[in-house]
């Protein structure tokens, strides 16, 4: 019987950050080229912005502050902030189908770093970010939306929502671990999401005439400073103290859900 | 002297459920590692282990002379794996999955394209290479998965019942293209609900149940074993079935069991079948139903086991229903 041995061979001990940073790339690569044999996501991700724009404007406008022209600068950038809060269950929606169907399991028997599944999914859900809230603008634009303010401003508003959509995507990563099935994440975001995007300055000017308790929840919602500072940004307005309070409510929410996310991960593998 | 897998004592604990309670295996290098046994048998728990996506809670293993707790990166420099599901990505196409790993493993565009196209080719998947996976048939989803996992060249590689639930020609199709690994060298670990599967492409099987090695050896001293065989005939004439039983029992040196006029009876050597045809003949006897054929895997664990495989699921929801009985019990004593 011939017993083969194993020589001591040219392996390395870890993987090189330029490895790692390529695996991430590579990986989200592999979350964009998916768009091409599925364009019903491109659709979705470009449909309902549109779709939300022209609804709100078109018929609550009107109401609301007697014009369209009047409603644009209060709804576009709400309507910004909230697609970003529902984009941002598609990373959950993303890793939940990776893992349930093998494709995580794959990734990590390779030799590759253990973060590239997840940030490589963060970027390419960031660059979808970055594509819907263009989308978002240029109807925006066509309809009657202007920048009152400058292109720094502009980019600004783009690095502010990327930011926070990053670290608000943590709650989706989180129910990704927990539930056994893609959809169930979409419809949990859904439920959590719809009223906390509502309950905000998102669709409205102030919380004026808002029962009181209501009202204070509004007020205080990481949601409304979000939309608050991207209103400033955008047309102007105080920016600095409602950005820096919804970063700090973005870190607070990454602190907890990214290390409960890890546990739930490694209990479920 | 290095096994290209070695484990020893393995535990691992899910909550109150011992997945595995201390396996141990050896697998010399450019062999086939069979590893049969029932669903919840803790097949797929110790895969995972040995391809460094879990740890074990207690016991060591080492794959290519590594640990696979300690040095995983390096194990995963040296591994295949594929797994129960097909770990291929459904969006993309055929191509893509395989660039996607030959990227990932530091290949350049080229000869990941290359190299994609090469492997493509080999599992009759060419035609289909550049249609997406969700549009794959069964049996060419587990070509492609297998083809993922060879994109690097591992020189050890896990499939977790890689034929469960494919028909009969994809399986055959699989058989070969594992046979032809070995020949180039590769270690495989191959984990099997079939005994034939296992008999086909094993070099040597360990039978694993209730997270347990049970048995061990080559396929023919597991059959010896367990008898690899079973014999069975049905005479016409009921009351011929004392005389029958006689003869075969005779024969195979062990009292046959008799069921519903059906006599059976496990063997191990092939020859004993024309001996048993020449003695009915002698004795006038005309049977309706004569036949060899294979242990199931039921038999083989009835054998080693002396239970079915079938009280295996009954007696984990039996344990499961008393369990759930203690919780209760245990909340109604608090309240």
């Amino acid at each position: 019987m011939t017993t083969a041995t194993f020589a001591p061979q040219d392996l390395s001990k870890r993987v090189a950050p330029a490895t790692a940073a390529r695996n991430i790339l590579t990986l989200a690569w592999r979350n964009l080229v998916q768009i091409k044999h599925n364009p019903m996501e491109l659709l979705d991700l470009s449909i309902q912005p549109i779709m939300f724009v022209l609804l709100f404007s078109y018929v609550f406008g009107p109401a609301m502050e007697g014009s369209v022209d009047a409603y644009l600068p209060i709804v576009i950038p709400g309507i910004i902030a909230q697609n970003a809060l529902f984009a941002g269950m598609s990373t959950g929606f993303g890793l939940n189908t990776d893992i349930t169907k093998g494709v995580f399991d794959r990734f990590r028997s390779l030799p590759i770093a253990r973060s590239a599944p997840l940030l490589g999914r963060i970027i390419a859900d960031t660059a979808k970010q970055a594509w819907s809230m263009l989308i978002l603008l240029s109807v925006g634009f066509a309809i009657g939306f202007r920048l009152e303010t400058n292109v720094l401003a502009l980019l600004t508003a783009f690095a502010l929502l990327l930011t926070f959509a990053i670290l608000f995507s943590w709650t989706s990563v989180l129910i990704a671990m927990k539930v056994n099935e893609p959809e169930k994440v979409q419809i949990f975001g859904f439920v959590v999401i719809f009223p906390l995007s509502f309950l905000s300055t998102a669709f409205i000017k102030s919380t004026e005439g808002i029962p009181g308790p209501v009202a204070w929840v509004m007020d205080n919602s990481p949601v409304t400073h979000l939309v608050e500072a991207m209103r400033g940004l955008l047309v102007g307005g105080p920016v600095l103290e409602h950005a820096l309070i919804a970063l700090a409510w973005g870190v607070g929410i990454c602190l907890v859900f990214a290390p409960l996310s890890l546990r739930a991960f490694k209990k479920r593998a | 002297m290095t096994f290209a897998i070695q484990a020893e004592g393995l535990e691992k604990r899910f909550g109150e459920t011992q997945a595995l309670a201390g396996v141990s295996l050896t697998a010399q290098a450019g062999t086939v590692l069979g590893v049969l046994g029932p669903n919840g048998a803790g097949k797929t728990t110790m895969t995972r282990i040995l391809a460094t996506l879990i740890e074990p809670t207690g016991g060591t293993a080492h794959v290519g002379g590594y640990d696979v707790v300690r040095e995983a990166h390096k194990v995963r420099q040296l591994i295949g794996l594929t797994g129960q599901y097909a770990g291929v990505d459904e969006m993309l196409t055929g191509t893509e999955n395989l660039i996607l790993i030959g990227r990932l493993l530091g290949l350049p565009r080229r000869a990941a394209r290359a190299r994609a196209a090469e492997l493509l080719d080999r599992f009759q998947l060419s035609d289909a290479a550049e249609r997406a996976a969700k549009t794959y048939s069964g049996g060419m989803r587990r070509r492609l998965d297998l083809a993922a996992s060879l994109v690097g060249r591992p020189q050890i590689l896990f499939l977790d019942e890689p034929t469960t639930g494919l028909d009969p020609r994809s399986r055959n199709g699989l058989w070969d293209i594992v046979r032809g690994l070995t020949d180039d060298g590769v270690t495989v670990l191959l984990t099997t609900q079939y005994l034939e599967e296992a008999d086909q492409l094993a070099d040597d099987i360990i039978v694993i149940d209730r997270g347990q090695v049970i048995a061990h050896g080559t396929s023919d001293v597991l059959k010896a074993q367990v008898g690899g065989q079973v014999l069975e005939v049905r005479p016409i004439d009921q009351p011929d079935l004392d005389a029958v039983a006689k003869i075969v029992g005779d024969l195979a040196g062990a009292v046959p069991e008799v069921r519903d006029g059906l006599i059976s009876t496990p063997i191990t050597d092939p020859q004993l079948m024309p001996a048993v045809v020449r003695r009915l003949d002698e004795a006038g006897i005309t049977v309706g139903e004569l036949s060899l054929r294979k242990s199931s895997l039921d038999e083989v664990f009835f054998a080693l086991t002396g239970h079915h495989t079938d009280d295996i699921d009954a007696e984990a929801d039996e344990l499961a229903q008393s369990t759930r009985q203690k919780a209760t019990d245990k909340e109604g004593a608090s309240a």
